[in-house]
C-alpha cells in the first residue's frame, strides 16, 4: 500500500563559501493520513531540509537536490512542473513555522493574507472571507470579527502562531507540515498551541509532520519519530520506543542530556550572610511597572534561579541590578552597599564583583575582535588586576578553565560554534575573577547535548572557585537540575520564590502550578499523565 | 550550518587581505575598476609634474587636431584642443584638481560627519536632537543649488569648493553613523562591555566605530562619484574652478562652442569622468558585498557553478 | 497623524529660518552687499545711492529686521533686469521646472521599480546584468555631458527633436530623457537590493508555501515591503532633480527657474537669486511631508 507522502532516498547539497554541505543524506521517511511524524534533530542536523524540498522552497543555486524522489499519493512531486507544485502547496500541503511574525507580512491585514491562500487557488472573495472568519473563530481568535482587519504586530506571539494555523488549515489539505512551531513561545501558550494542533488533526484527519528540537514535544503530540543527526536518519520508531529503547548512541545521547531528571540540591545554610540582598527594587516606565517590588537574596555560592514567561521582568531585574537600567525604587545591596545608588567611581570597582553572561553569544562577542582581546579587554579595562605581560599566560589558563584549547586564543567568535563561543563568554567573565555572574538565558540558545555541556561547567566553576549565579531561566527542567533556590515571576512581580525542592514538589501558587504542569517532559508516559493533570487543573478552573 | 560541537579545531583563516584580494579577483568588474581607478590616482598624483607645460602650451598646428591619430606623439592620440593642446596630457593633467576636490570633500565630511553622527547617537537627547535638525536643514536644499549660492556670494576656489561640497555632504555620514550607533550600542557585546565597566570612550573607538567603518567606506566610494559629478557640474556651470586651473567638467564646458566641428573636446574629458564614476560605483558595489558578511558568499562561490 | 504633521511643518519652518538667516549674513559679510544687488560697472555714486535707499548703512540687526519683514510679505524686491518683481519671474519659471520634474519623476518611478524588480527576482541571470549595467552606467553619468552628446546626435546630426525651446511636445523629449537617466539608474539599483531582501525574507517563504503565484508574491508580497527604503531614495532623488534641472535647464535653454538661477546669477541680479532659492525650498519641504505620509500609508506599523 502506498503512504500518503513518501521521501525515499533524498539528498540535498548546499554549495557554500567552505566548499558543498551535504545538508541531508539519503534520508527516507513517509507520512499517512492521520498520524504524526516527529522529524527530531538539533540544529545543524537538516531536520528542515526535506520539509522545504517537498514545498519546493529550497533555491537552487545555492542548493541541489542530487538525488530522491518525494511520492505524494503515489506521484514524485520532484518530477512536477513549477506550476503543478504550486497548485499543491498551500491546497493539498500547507506549512506552519517557527517565529511567526516574521513569516506574516508586516504591510497587510491578516484577513488578506488568510483569504488569499484560498483566492490564489481559485477561490471566489466572498466565500473566501466567510470562510476567513470561521477559521479564525476556530483557532480562537478573540474579537475576529473586527481583529480580522488588523496587522501582525497588532497580535500576541500566541495568536499570530493561531492565524498561521488558520492560513494553512484554510483549505483542509491532507498534510500539515510544521516547523519548529511552538520555539520561542512560552510553555503555557506552547501547550495551547499543541493541543489546538492535535484538535484540527483530529477533526480532519490529516497527516502531521512536526519538525522539532524538543524531546518534550515529541512526546507530547507524535506517533512515530525520525531521528537525525548530521544530514542523516540515526533511528525512527514510534514516540514511546524510541524513548524507553534508543537504539543509536546519538539518540541515547540525546536523551540522557535532557534536563530534569537528575537529583535537586539541598538548600544551602541559611545562616551565612548573604552576599546580595535586593530590597523592594522596582523600574516603571511610565505607568507601566516592568519590575514591582522585587526581594531577594543570594548566598555566597548559591545559584538562584529566576523563572518566568515572556514579560514577567526577570530580565530587568538583571539590569537594573548590573546599572545597566537605572532602577525606579528599591535597593540591592551588595556586601552592604547600594548598588542602585552608588557613584559611578564605586560602580567601576563593583564591577570586577558582578559579572553577566548574555543569552546569545553570537551577538555577546564582538565579531572583529580576537578571542584574546575580548578576554583580555577586561585587564584593559581594569589595569591594576593584572599587568600586561602576563595576559596571554592567564588567557591560556582561562581557555582551558572552559574547556578550550591555548591555539584558539587567535581566532575569531563566527570560527566557533555556538557552545564553544559561550564559553569564550564566560572565560570573559571570569577574567575579572567576580563572586557573582548573572547568567541572563545563557543556555536557552544552545542545543540540549551543548546545554548541558555548559551546565557542568559552569557547576564546576561554582566548586572551585565559590562563584555565586543568579541564573535567569525559562526552562523549568533546568533549573530544577541546576538551582539551590528558585524565584518564580510574573507580570513584573515575584510570585513565590523558596528552596529548588519545595517549588517544583509542592508549588504554593496556582501560577506555578500552571507552569509546570505546562512543561513538557520527554518521556510519553510521563507526558500523558501530565497532560490528565493539565486537563483537570482547567477544569477545575 | 553551525559547525558542530565536537569536530573541534576549525581550519585556519587567510589573512584578511589575501581574501580581499581573491574576492576582487573573482568579481572581475570590480577588479578592472580597481586597476582603472589606480590609474587616475596616480595621473593625478604624478602627472602634473611631468605633463604640465606641455598641457599648457599652445600648439597651433595641433589646433582641434582629430583623436586616434597615432602617427603623432602619444600625447596628441586623443587629439588636441581649440589652442593645439594636447588633450590627454590636458585630461591627465585635469585629474588632479578633479580627484583633490573631490577626496578632499569626502574625507572633510566623512571625518565631520562621522565625528557628529558618533555625539549624536552616543549622547543626551537635546544634543542628538541639535544636530539632527542641523542635518535636516543641510539634507533639505539639493546640494548644488546650496554650492551655487555660496559659490556665487564666496568666491570659487578650489578651498571654497571643496568646503562648500564637504557641507553638503556631512548628513550622509552623520545619518548613517548615527543611525549605526543607536542599533549597535544596544547590541550585546556593548553591553558585555559595559558590565565590565568599559567607559564610553572605549566602547565608542573600540567596538562601536570598528563596526560602523566598513559600511562608511562603502557610502564615501559612492559619495566620492556623486561629488565629482557635483563639481564637474559646478565646473561646467562656470561657478566652480576657473581657468586658468582645469578639472574634466571645465574641459567639457570648454569645449562646448567647437561641438560640431570637434566633437572629442567635450566627449573625451566626459569620458574620463563617466569612467571614473562608473568605476567608483562598480567598487561600491562589490565592497557592500565583500563586506557584509551575509552577502559574501555570493562573491566567494560566485562563478564556480557556471 | 496630525501632531505629527503639524511636528514636522514646524521643523521645515526652522529650516527654513535657518536658511534665509544664512543667506542673509552670508550676503552681507562676505563682502560689499552693492556687489550682489548691482551690476558689476555700477558707479561709486550709484552704490552709495543704492546704499541709502535701501539702508545698507544700519546696523545689521536692523537691517535683517527690515530683511525678515519683507520675506513675510513675500517680498523679494524688483529684478534689476527684468522690470518685474522677483517672485512673479521665479513663480513662472517654477511651473515650467515643476512640469518637466514631474514627468521626469513619474516616468523615472514606473520604470525602475517594475525594471528592478524583475531583475531582483533572478539575481545574476541575463536580465539581471543587463539591467544592472545599464542602471550602473545610468547613475554614473554626468548630464551636462549626455545633453550636450545628444545635442550633436539627435539634433544637429540627425535632426529629430529641435535643440533648445518649449514649444511643442518635441521640445520635451531630449530634456526629459536626459534628466530620467542619473535618477533611473540609482532608484533601480536601490529596488533592486531592496527586492532582494524582500524576496528572501520568510513571508515571502509563506505565501511560496501557500502556492501564490510569483506575479503576486513580487508586486503584492515583497514591492510593498521593498518600497519602503525606496521612498526615502526617491525624495532625494526628486530634490536632486532640481540639481539635474540647473543643468540639463541651461543645456536646452529651457525656461525653468534653474536656468533663470544661473543667468541671474550669471547677471548678478540677487533678488532672483534669493526668491528662486526661497521657492524652491518651500516646494522642497512640502515634498519631504509627502514622502513622510506615503510612508505611513505603505507600512501600518507606522503611525506617527
Amino acid at each position: 500500500m502506498s503512504h500518503l507522502l513518501e521521501v525515499r532516498n533524498l539528498t540535498v547539497d548546499f554549495h557554500t563559501a567552505q566548499g558543498t554541505v551535504h545538508a541531508v543524506r539519503d534520508v527516507s521517511w513517509h507520512l499517512d493520513r492521520g498520524e504524526c511524524l516527529a522529524i527530531l534533530g538539533e540544529s545543524g542536523s537538516g531536520k528542515s531540509v526535506s520539509a522545504s524540498a517537498i514545498m519546493n522552497l529550497i533555491d537552487c543555486p545555492p542548493g541541489e537536490i542530487v538525488t530522491g524522489e518525494i511520492l505524494f499519493e503515489g506521484a514524485d512531486l520532484l518530477k512536477k512542473s513549477g506550476e503543478e507544485r504550486r497548485q499543491l502547496n498551500g491546497k493539498r500541503i500547507a506549512m506552519i513555522f517557527q517565529d511567526p511574525l516574521s513569516h506574516l507580512n508586516p504591510v497587510y491585514t491578516v484577513g488578506f493574507q488568510i483569504e488569499e491562500i484560498m483566492t490564489a487557488h481559485g477561490w471566489p472573495a466572498d466565500k473566501a472571507r466567510a470562510r476567513c472568519l470561521e477559521l479564525l473563530e476556530r483557532v480562537g481568535i478573540p474579537d475576529f470579527a473586527n481583529k480580522v482587519d488588523a496587522y501582525p504586530h497588532q497580535f500576541s506571539g500566541g495568536q499570530r502562531q493561531r492565524l498561521m494555523i488558520a492560513m494553512a488549515l484554510a483549505l483542509k489539505p491532507d498534510i500539515l507540515i510544521a516547523d519548529e512551531p511552538t520555539t520561542a513561545l512560552d510553555v503555557t501558550v506552547q501547550a495551547q498551541i499543541l493541543a489546538l494542533l492535535e484538535e484540527l488533526q483530529r477533526e480532519t484527519g490529516m497527516g502531521l509532520l512536526l519538525i522539532t528540537h524538543d524531546l518534550g514535544v515529541v512526546a507530547e503530540v507524535a506517533d512515530r519519530v525520525v531521528v537525525m543527526n548530521s544530514g542523516q536518519i540515526v533511528e525512527t520508531g514510534s514516540a514511546a520506543e524510541v524513548y524507553r529503547a534508543p537504539a543509536h548512541p546519538y539518540t541515547k545521547k540525546l536523551i540522557g542530556a535532557v534536563p530534569g531528571g537528575g537529583d535537586m540540591a539541598q538548600p544551602l545554610d541559611t545562616g551565612i550572610a548573604p552576599i546580595l540582598e535586593i530590597n523592594g527594587l522596582s523600574k516603571h516606565y511610565g505607568a507601566f511597572a516592568a519590575l514591582d517590588n522585587a526581594s531577594l537574596t543570594v548566598l555566597p555560592g548559591e545559584t538562584v534561579a529566576i523563572v518566568g514567561e515572556s514579560g514577567s521582568g526577570k530580565s530587568t531585574l538583571a539590569k537594573c541590578l548590573l546599572r545597566l537600567e537605572e532602577a525606579s525604587m528599591g535597593e540591592a545591596l551588595w556586601q552592604g552597599r547600594d548598588l542602585v545608588t552608588m557613584p559611578a567611581r564605586d560602580l567601576f570597582e563593583m564591577r570586577r564583583d558582578i559579572q553577566m553572561v548574555f543569552q546569545d553569544p553570537t551577538q555577546s562577542l564582538n565579531p572583529r575582535m580576537s578571542v584574546y582581546q575580548i578576554i583580555s579587554e577586561a585587564w584593559a579595562i581594569h589595569p591594576d588586576i593584572l599587568p600586561k605581560p602576563q595576559w596571554k599566560e592567564r588567557v591560556r589558563d582561562l581557555l582551558e578553565q572552559v574547556g578550550l584549547s591555548a591555539d584558539h586564543m587567535f581566532r575569531y567568535p563566527h570560527q566557533f560554534s555556538g557552545g564553544q563561543r559561550q564559553r569564550i563568554a564566560i572565560a570573559r567573565a571570569l577574567a575579572l575573577e567576580p563572586k557573582l555572574i548573572v547568567c541572563d538565558e545563557a543556555v536557552s540558545a544552545l542545543d540540549v547535548s551543548i546545554q548541558a555541556q555548559v551546565i557542568e561547567l559552569l557547576t564546576r566553576l561554582q566548586d572551585e572557585l565559590g562563584l555565586s549565579y543568579l541564573f535567569i531561566a525559562h526552562d523549568l527542567p533546568l533549573v530544577r537540575d541546576f538551582a539551590h533556590r528558585v524565584v518564580v515571576m510574573q507580570g513584573g512581580r515575584i510570585v513565590e520564590q523558596g528552596p529548588v525542592a519545595q517549588i517544583f514538589d509542592a508549588p504554593r501558587m496556582n501560577y506555578t502550578r500552571n507552569l509546570m504542569a505546562a512543561s513538557l517532559h520527554p518521556d510519553p508516559e510521563v507526558q500523558a499523565e501530565r497532560r490528565a493533570a493539565r486537563d483537570a487543573i482547567k477544569e477545575a478552573s | 550550518m553551525a559547525v558542530s560541537e565536537n569536530s573541534g579545531t576549525i581550519p585556519e583563516t587567510p589573512p584578511a587581505w589575501l581574501s580581499i584580494l581573491k574576492m576582487l579577483w573573482r568579481d572581475k568588474f570590480a577588479l578592472c575598476a580597481a586597476v582603472f581607478l589606480t590609474v587616475i590616482v596616480l595621473c593625478a598624483i604624478f602627472g602634473p609634474m611631468f605633463l604640465e607645460d606641455q598641457a599648457m602650451r599652445n600648439n597651433l598646428r595641433g589646433r582641434n587636431a582629430p583623436p586616434f591619430d597615432f602617427s603623432k606623439d602619444w600625447k596628441f592620440w586623443l587629439g588636441g584642443d581649440a589652442l593645439g593642446r594636447p588633450l590627454l596630457a590636458r585630461i591627465i593633467v585635469a585629474a588632479q584638481n578633479t580627484m583633490m576636490v573631490a577626496a578632499g570633500a569626502v574625507l572633510f565630511s566623512m571625518a565631520i560627519g562621522t565625528g557628529l553622527g558618533l555625539i549624536a547617537g552616543y549622547t543626551s537627547k537635546l544634543g542628538s536632537q541639535i544636530i539632527m535638525r542641523l542635518a535636516d536643514v543641510i539634507m533639505s536644499f539639493p546640494s548644488l543649488l546650496l554650492a551655487v549660492i555660496v559659490l556665487y556670494m564666496l568666491s570659487p576656489s578650489v578651498t571654497n569648493l571643496i568646503i562648500v561640497l564637504a557641507i553638503t555632504r556631512i548628513p550622509v555620514y552623520l545619518r548613517t553613523t548615527r543611525a549605526e550607533v543607536l542599533e549597535i550600542r544596544e547590541r550585546m557585546f556593548v553591553q558585555a562591555a559595559q558590565v565590565m565597566g568599559a567607559s564610553t570612550w572605549r566602547i565608542v573607538f573600540r567596538h562601536i566605530l570598528p563596526v560602523v567603518f566598513p559600511t562608511l567606506v562603502t557610502i564615501a566610494t559612492l559619495d566620492f562619484a556623486f561629488v565629482m559629478l557635483a563639481e564637474s557640474s559646478l565646473s561646467f556651470l562656470g561657478i566652480g574652478i576657473q581657468p586658468p586651473e582645469i578639472t574634466w567638467g571645465l574641459m567639457v564646458a570648454q569645449g562646448r562652442p567647437y561641438l560640431t566641428n570637434a566633437w572629442w573636446l567635450s566627449f573625451m574629458p566626459g569620458l574620463a569622468i563617466i569612467l571614473t564614476t562608473l568605476s567608483l560605483n562598480l567598487l561600491s558595489n562589490w565592497m557592500r558585498t565583500a563586506l557584509d558578511p551575509v552577502q559574501r558568499w555570493r562573491l566567494e562561490i560566485a562563478r564556480k557553478k557556471k | 497623524m496630525k501632531s505629527f504633521l503639524g511636528q514636522r511643518a514646524i521643523a521645515s519652518a526652522i529650516s527654513l529660518v535657518a536658511l534665509i538667516v544664512l543667506v542673509f549674513f552670508l550676503s552681507r559679510l562676505t563682502g560689499d552687499p552693492t556687489t550682489l544687488y548691482l551690476p558689476v560697472d555700477a558707479s561709486l555714486e550709484s552704490r552709495e545711492q543704492f546704499r541709502k535707499l535701501h539702508g545698507l548703512n544700519d546696523p545689521l540687526i536692523v537691517q535683517f529686521g527690515r530683511y525678515v519683514g519683507d520675506l513675510i510679505r513675500l517680498d523679494f524686491g524688483e529684478s534689476i533686469r527684468r522690470s518685474e518683481p522677483a517672485l512673479d519671474a521665479v513663480l513662472r519659471a517654477f511651473v515650467w521646472t515643476l512640469q518637466l520634474a514631474v514627468i521626469t519623476m513619474a516616468l523615472v518611478t514606473a520604470a525602475a521599480i517594475v525594471l528592478g524588480s524583475l531583475a531582483a527576482f533572478k539575481v545574476g541571470g541575463l536580465f539581471d546584468r543587463i539591467a544592472t549595467f545599464f542602471s550602473l552606467i545610468g547613475a554614473s553619468a554626468p548630464d551636462f555631458w549626455i545633453a550636450i552628446v545628444a545635442i550633436v546626435i539627435f539634433s544637429v546630426n540627425l535632426g529629430w527633436v529641435p535643440t533648445s525651446g518649449t514649444g511643442s511636445v518635441w521640445h520635451w523629449i531630449l530634456p526629459i530623457s536626459v534628466l530620467f537617466i542619473r535618477p533611473f539608474g540609482l532608484i533601480l539599483q536601490i529596488v533592486r537590493g531592496s527586492m532582494i531582501t524582500a524576496l528572501s525574507s520568510a513571508y515571502v517563504k509563506t505565501a511560496r508555501a501557500k502556492g501564490v503565484r510569483n506575479r503576486p508574491i513580487i508586486f503584492v508580497h515583497a514591492l510593498r515591503n521593498a518600497m519602503l527604503p525606496v521612498i526615502t531614495v526617491i525624495g532625494d532623488q526628486a530634490a536632486a532633480l532640481l540639481n539635474g534641472a540647473v543643468v540639463v535647464e541651461t543645456v536646452f535653454g529651457f525656461p525653468g527657474v534653474g536656468k533663470l538661477m544661473i543667468d541671474s546669477i550669471l547677471q548678478r541680479d540677487f533678488t532672483v537669486v534669493l526668491a528662486a532659492i526661497f521657492v524652491t525650498a518651500v516646494a522642497i519641504f512640502l515634498m519631504n511631508i509627502l514622502i513622510d505620509i506615503l510612508y505611513a500609508v505603505l507600512d501600518p506599523r507606522i503611525r506617527y
